[in-house]
């Protein structure tokens, strides 16, 4: 009795965590050109069309672009400030901190908005750098998070120990604190490469018609066309995402990259 | 036992000198105007309870912490303001502080590629190090792969292999198992007598300093208490804290103190015990003292002792350890005694709830003032 209870609950959760990405692949092997759920037969006719339109051909390489600059540039700069955090107690340490998660507070659409107006001030409003930098500012603040999970897990005794055997300062950096939190830096990389990939609200402000990222391709198509193209190009983003964490999970265990365990 | 008078020493004599070294965290005195030299070559050992500031005062030898006030030097060089990486010191740590990305090779390698050795000279020192701590085969195991004993190795071939000025260790064996840490005691003596490196040992427990040491710091509240050889510091403690934590001790009750030519008469309440006047003691008929017996100078009275010293008790509790029983009883204007008798000792052995006539051996007797401690 107890075990039927507890499974049903599971299922529940599982069904209601997953359903609109499930329906949303359900509509995209629809054969009709309308949106039919549940689907009225099978085919890969959208997942053509999804892969071989221009527009989303060239949103993905944009979006690769931001991508693999925004994560990497976060990765750098939330570690900085993760080590900063971490190590030095300064005036004006709380403000920094709080400054760093303002991005959590700030709408998607403010910070959007904000560097438009910044942008076509600069006269930036054609290129990546724009959205390099909005993006930037969104995901630097869950690397920080992972960088300084994995810095409280890792015993200051390794550091004294390095610094105690004649390392120096810089030495005890690089040779034993970044190795250790290695996996925090990399999983705080992933966890940016993915936000930066879906991310769409400021983007839809700080792309042109030229840089436009996929997100932002894919609700200029959904605003003109109803067919299921945009359920299959979903669904590819999708599956390239969970490809990702796979893949990491495989080499690094996301529990050890999301800090969930000491390891 | 002789024991060879300390003469002052000469600068090139003296390993470390903590020079008046203070430190204050917050409100709290953590080190209070501690100053101790420590001889080339010896195995020197802080021993105190948890807080008495031990740790702290090894940590500003190290240079993790600095002192708030006062001067260390280390091999005759002021090394207050020198940074830790400079210090050479070599330091095991009681968690280990093994670095987990790394084999064991690497880790015992890490200080000497600090020092920019040649690959080949790190290479057989490395070895040289590894087989000197049992460890030959094991060069290539990731830390998790091994034990904790292998552990403690590890991390004393790393201190070791950098020939460092001065080797630290803080509670290095507080994490292993009773037998091991019987074993590995030998081997830090065994270490000491071949390395011959200057060592400042940590520790809370009183049987390892006791065993270990050619000198112990007693230490409380940030104060240094003591400082003399084991056998000196267990026979001769300076005060009352430093009697009543090294080793076992019964403290009775205050006593007015009767001088005679050749001895002692303790007064306390009705009971007079009568001591052997020692020529260190410095007691004047009438003043209250204080008295420390440990329970291996308490046993069974016999008709021999004609009385003298004896007293009746009533039997609380034996406690059978194997070589030894540790009997407790409570003597009527005395309080609560323990003494320890022998394990084979059944003719010892007074039933619970029984009274014994017991010979306090006063001949080793712990006489203090009562106005100290």
């Amino acid at each position: 009795m107890r075990s039927v209870l507890f499974w049903s609950a599971v299922v529940l959760i599982l069904v209601y965590m997953t359903l609109p990405a499930v329906v949303v692949v359900a509509t995209s092997v629809n054969p009709t050109e309308l949106m039919a759920f549940p689907p009225t037969g099978f085919s890969l006719r959208w997942y053509e069309k999804a892969l071989t339109y221009p527009d989303f051909q060239e949103a993905f390489k944009s979006s690769l672009v931001v991508m693999a600059l925004s994560s990497t540039l976060a990765t750098l700069l939330g570690s900085s400030f993760a080590f900063l955090i971490f190590h030095y107690k300064f005036r004006g340490r709380g403000l920094l901190e709080a400054a760093l998660w303002s991005p959590l507070i700030i709408p998607h659409f403010t910070t959007g908005f904000g560097f438009l107006l910044l942008g076509s001030h600069l006269s930036l409003t054609q290129g990546y750098a724009v959205i390099v930098m909005a993006h930037l500012l969104l995901v630097t603040p869950f690397v920080t998070r992972a960088v300084f999970v994995s810095l409280s897990n890792v015993d200051t005794n390794y550091a004294r120990a390095a610094a105690n055997l004649g390392a120096t300062p810089s030495e005890v950096l690089f040779k034993i604190t970044i190795p250790l939190v290695l996996p925090g830096m990399i999983g705080g990389w992933l966890i940016a490469a993915i936000l930066s990939l879906t991310e769409f609200t400021a983007s839809l402000y700080v792309t042109a018609s030229r840089t436009q990222t996929l997100p932002v391709a894919m609700y200029n198509y959904i605003r003109e066309y109803a067919d299921p193209t945009i359920s299959a190009i979903s669904a590819l983003l999708i599956l390239s995402t969970t490809i990702i964490m796979i893949v990491a999970n495989h080499f690094l265990g996301l529990r050890r990259i999301l800090g969930i365990d000491n390891g | 036992m002789i024991h060879q008078k300390m003469t002052a020493l000469q600068p090139d004599d003296c390993a470390v000198e903590i020079n008046h070294v203070s430190r204050v965290f917050g409100s709290v005195q953590a080190v209070n105007d501690v100053s101790l030299s420590i001889r080339t070559g010896e195995f020197i050992t802080l021993l105190g309870p948890s807080g008495c500031g031990k740790t702290t005062l090894l940590n500003m030898v190290a240079g993790f912490i600095n002192p708030s006030s006062g001067a260390i030097r280390i091999g005759g060089k002021d090394v207050t303001n020198v940074p830790v990486h400079l210090r050479d010191t070599g330091m095991v740590f009681q968690s280990y502080a093994l670095f987990p990305h790394m084999n064991v090779f690497d880790n015992v390698a890490f200080g000497l590629r600090q020092r920019k050795f040649t690959k080949a000279d790190i290479s057989s020192k490395v070895m040289q190090a590894i087989e000197m701590m049992s460890l030959s085969g094991m060069e290539h195991r990731r830390i998790s792969q091994l034990s904790g004993g292998q552990q403690q190795r590890v991390a004393l071939a790393r201190a070791i292999v950098i020939k460092p000025k001065v080797l630290l260790l803080d509670e290095p064996l507080s994490a292993l198992d009773k037998s091991l840490r019987a074993q590995m005691q030998v081997e830090l003596i065994e270490l000491h007598r071949n390395t011959g490196l200057t060592t400042i040992f940590v520790t809370h427990d009183q049987g390892e300093a006791l065993s270990l040491s050619d000198r112990i710091v007693v230490m409380n509240r940030g104060q240094i208490q003591q400082v003399a050889e084991p056998i000196d510091l267990y026979r001769n403690p300076a005060n009352g804290f430093v009697a009543s934590f090294i080793g076992e001790i019964n403290a009775l009750p205050p006593a007015t103190c009767t001088v005679a030519s050749d001895e002692i008469s303790l007064d306390i309440g009705n009971i007079r015990l009568i001591a052997p006047r020692r020529p260190e003691w410095q007691f004047a008929s009438g003043q209250s003292a204080k008295a420390f017996v440990r329970p291996e100078h308490i046993r069974i009275a016999t008709p021999a002792d004609g009385g003298r010293n004896v007293v009746t008790g009533e039997v609380l509790t034996h406690i059978y350890q194997g070589s030894h029983t540790i009997t407790r009883l409570n003597v009527d204007g005395l309080g609560p005694i323990e003494m320890r008798l022998p394990g084979g000792d059944v003719v010892g052995r007074v039933p619970v709830g029984l009274k014994a006539d017991i010979a306090i051996n006063l001949a080793e007797v712990v006489l203090l003032s009562n106005t100290a401690n």
